[in-house]
């Protein structure tokens, strides 16, 4: 195995994950940009909730916390503020973190506390038995919408902008280079970034739609995910069932750690 | 400059059989890999591989290794 996954990973695999899974893609692009940023992993922290996805933190060698659903990342928050010298990486899902954790998710946004958040969406809630998530898309077909989800889905990264994050990209498993640069540039960054990885699951979401081979979901992420600077020359028609990548949002704003300090100097008499 | 030479490994225990390394294989001119009657990937022609790592990147089982082999 490769010198950088016995680095980052914990020796237990082969993991849980059915043949094909994204997750383990984004797992490996998360220890090479691990490797490239050369952090010490006893300086960082990964928090997961509930989910195929969150069991990432049972594999990889920090310390980690693999917390209650959807929940992960006020559990990530509490970790921030009593270590803000940390690092903190939270791992979650579609169903995790924009159903149950929904509102933890845009509060989260809101505080812009730095950390890095990476979303894996396979559209779908793939460990329950693939019930449709809020980021199925509309008309395709789910345990729970076995003739086609007629529910709108969210835009992710739109939500994430709009409640107040720092850092919003979107990123894909079939471009894994791509999307190991940008967890590097949302970890630089400073502030809560937001990373939404397009993933596939040809098991509960695949072969309900017609693509049950790997191989073929692989294609389809593909053919769904238009980089941002290709996006801005199509039309709405053309863009209408594709996922714009690349990083679709950075500002600057105040950071909740930082904030939280002022105040505790401020209030115990440091600045008059 | 002398073509490069790679060295394709597969852990087979690992392998899970998705397919995913023989899709996405570019090697020249023809694929690096085949599936075994089990589905798994076996390295058939590492003299075709251009390191592209297209493979390693995307093993979701983190069971290919791609390294360059030194010029002789």
């Amino acid at each position: 195995m490769k010198p950088i996954y016995q680095e980052y990973f914990r020796n237990n695999l082969p993991h849980i994950w059915c043949a094909g899974c994204g997750n383990g893609i984004v797992m490996s692009a998360w220890a090479r940009a691990m490797d490239e940023l050369k952090l010490d992993k006893n300086n960082v922290i990964g928090v997961s909730g509930i989910g195929c996805s969150s069991r990432i933190t049972g594999y990889l060698d920090l310390n980690t916390l693999h917390t209650a659903h959807g929940r992960a990342l006020p559990f990530a928050q509490g970790a921030k503020m009593a270590r803000p010298d940390m690092d903190v990486f939270v791992f979650s899902g579609d169903g995790d973190c924009a159903a149950i954790g929904g509102n933890h998710f845009i509060h989260a946004c809101r505080r812009n506390m730095d950390m890095t958040l990476i979303v894996i969406n396979n559209n779908i809630y793939g460990m329950t038995g693939g019930q449709f998530s809020p980021l199925t898309p509309f008309g395709k077909k789910a345990t729970t919408a076995p003739y086609g989800s007629v529910d709108p889905s969210f835009n992710l990264c739109e939500l994430a902008i709009g409640a107040g994050a720092s850092f919003v990209a979107r990123g894909d498993i079939y471009h894994a280079k791509q999307l190991t640069d940008l967890i590097v540039a949302g970890y630089k960054h400073k502030g809560f970034s937001v990373i939404e990885v397009i993933a596939s699951c040809p098991i509960s979401y695949g072969r309900r739609n017609k693509i049950p081979n790997p191989a073929d979901m692989m294609q389809y992420v593909k053919d769904h995910t238009v980089a941002k600077a290709v996006a801005e020359k199509m039309t709405p028609e053309q863009l209408e069932d594709k996922y714009i990548t690349g990083i679709l949002h950075e500002a600057q704003g105040r950071e909740y750690t930082e904030e939280y300090a002022k105040l505790c100097e401020r209030v115990q008499g440091g600045d008059k | 400059m002398a073509k490069k030479s790679y060295d394709v490994q597969v852990i087979s225990k690992l392998c899970k059989a998705c397919g995913i390394c023989v899709s996405l294989c570019l090697g020249k001119p023809e694929n690096v890999f085949t599936q075994a009657p089990d589905g798994k990937a076996v390295v058939v022609k590492p003299e075709n591989c251009i390191g592209c790592l297209n493979c390693e990147m995307h093993c979701p089982d983190f069971c290919v290794e791609v390294s360059e082999k030194e010029a002789e």
